[in-house]
């Protein structure tokens, strides 16, 4: 009987795998934003010894989703950039500047996204979280902003935009390689009871489902990414929480050192793919 | 509500009676009021609870807005461009605060 009842169980699995076929989008379309052609596909760059071939996040998502980043007007993460534009003109704190007053226009800030996160004059790593808050509190003399606030967010979004198209170089050698080689240690790493490492979903599994989830190579290209189910942007650390989260571990802060190495090396995998900021994804 | 952003696209109608793609988006979270905080407390609905179009004074759409559309609400619809004017689009916030935005027709 037992027998019986498992086959049962099973069967209805099996019908139910055919009928929920999960919504794939076109994976050989190509993405052209304001005529724009990114760059989706991607020899890996040769440090990755498993992966011929790197492909963009995009790449995975429904053709519904993937339409809505076609688009400017459709892509709500624009309205960050707009906010973001705003920020920059915004005086702020003691010494009475903004990020204008130093920086000019923000296209000033074209090609910044691809070399983030990078190492800093005193030999720190550091996210862009961490060059914002640091103008904030020393140069405009104001308060910080949270990592995951409105502002912050609206602010990486704008300055990302502006490379947006440009391929992601991050610096992995010299300084940085002390803290790539954590990074990767840190990606090879089990974590959590159910005992998985980003390996194991994003290099081992991607293209295949995760329940109704397409996995990707989880690329940082994108971000910041405007996720239909957040109902908004997010940074990457919040990205790379949600993952550790999911492997029911207790995950790392926002701007830890660990999350920052981390983001280094998976920024490092996506070499040569196009930044999207802002991305949309499901 | 501090912050509400709206942003509107209209196609540009090259003679009297062509229909133009209208395409609108405004930043609002859109809070349906049946969610709870972490005390267990019902969070208060606050969502864009109307939407119109006028075009020279004349009503194009009027849409009414119900909670279980989702943040930053986006709205397409075509029009028809009968002479050279000014379409208005408005906003009405539960709160009673109210948007706007237009768009210039001429040719």
């Amino acid at each position: 009987m037992p027998g019986n009842a498992r086959k049962a169980t099973l069967a209805a699995l099996l019908a139910g795998t055919v009928l929920v076929a999960p919504a794939l989008g076109d994976e050989s379309a190509e993405l052209i934003i304001e005529g724009e052609v990114m760059i989706t596909r991607a020899p890996a760059p040769e440090h990755m010894e498993y992966i011929d071939e790197i492909l963009s996040g995009w790449v995975f998502r429904s053709d519904e989703t993937q339409a809505v980043q076609m688009d400017d007007f459709d892509n709500p993460g624009m309205l960050y950039v707009d906010e973001g534009l705003d920020l920059w003109n915004v005086t702020e704190g003691e010494a009475g500047e903004s990020c204008a007053s130093c920086h000019g226009d923000i296209e000033s800030m074209r090609g910044v996204r691809t070399q983030m996160p990078h190492v800093n004059e005193d030999g720190e790593l550091w996210a862009m979280e961490d060059y914002v808050n640091n103008c904030r509190t020393e140069r405009m003399e104001a308060e910080e902003w949270g990592w995951e606030s409105h502002q912050m967010l609206s602010m990486t979004t704008a300055i990302s935009y502006q490379s947006r198209g440009m391929p992601m170089n991050v610096q992995i050698d010299g300084e940085a390689a002390e803290f790539w080689e954590q990074g990767r240690e840190l990606y090879y790493t089990r974590f959590g009871q159910l005992d998985l490492s980003c390996a194991n979903c994003h290099e081992d599994n991607y293209g295949n489902m995760l329940r109704a989830d397409h996995l990707s190579q989880g690329q940082l290209n994108g971000f910041p990414v405007y996720r239909l189910k957040w109902a908004g942007v997010g940074s990457i650390h919040r990205r790379l929480r949600g993952c550790i989260t999911d492997t029911r571990a207790e995950t790392f802060g926002r701007g830890s050192d660990e999350l920052t190495v981390l983001e280094l090396y998976v920024s490092s995998r996506g070499n040569g793919l196009s930044v999207e900021a802002p991305s949309v994804r499901n | 509500m501090e912050g509400v952003r709206p942003r509107v696209r209209v196609d540009r109608a090259t003679e009297a009676g062509e229909t133009v793609e209208v395409k609108t988006l405004i930043s609002h979270p859109m809070e349906s009021g049946l969610r709870r905080n972490g005390d267990g407390d019902l969070i208060p609905r606050q969502i864009i609870n109307r939407f119109t179009a006028e075009f020279n004074g004349e009503m194009v759409i009027d849409i009414a807005v119900e909670p279980s559309v989702s943040t930053n609400p986006y709205f397409e619809f075509d029009a028809i461009v009968p002479e050279p004017g000014t379409f208005t689009f408005t906003w009405y916030d539960d709160d009673g605060d109210i948007y706007t935005s237009t768009n210039d027709q001429s040719f």
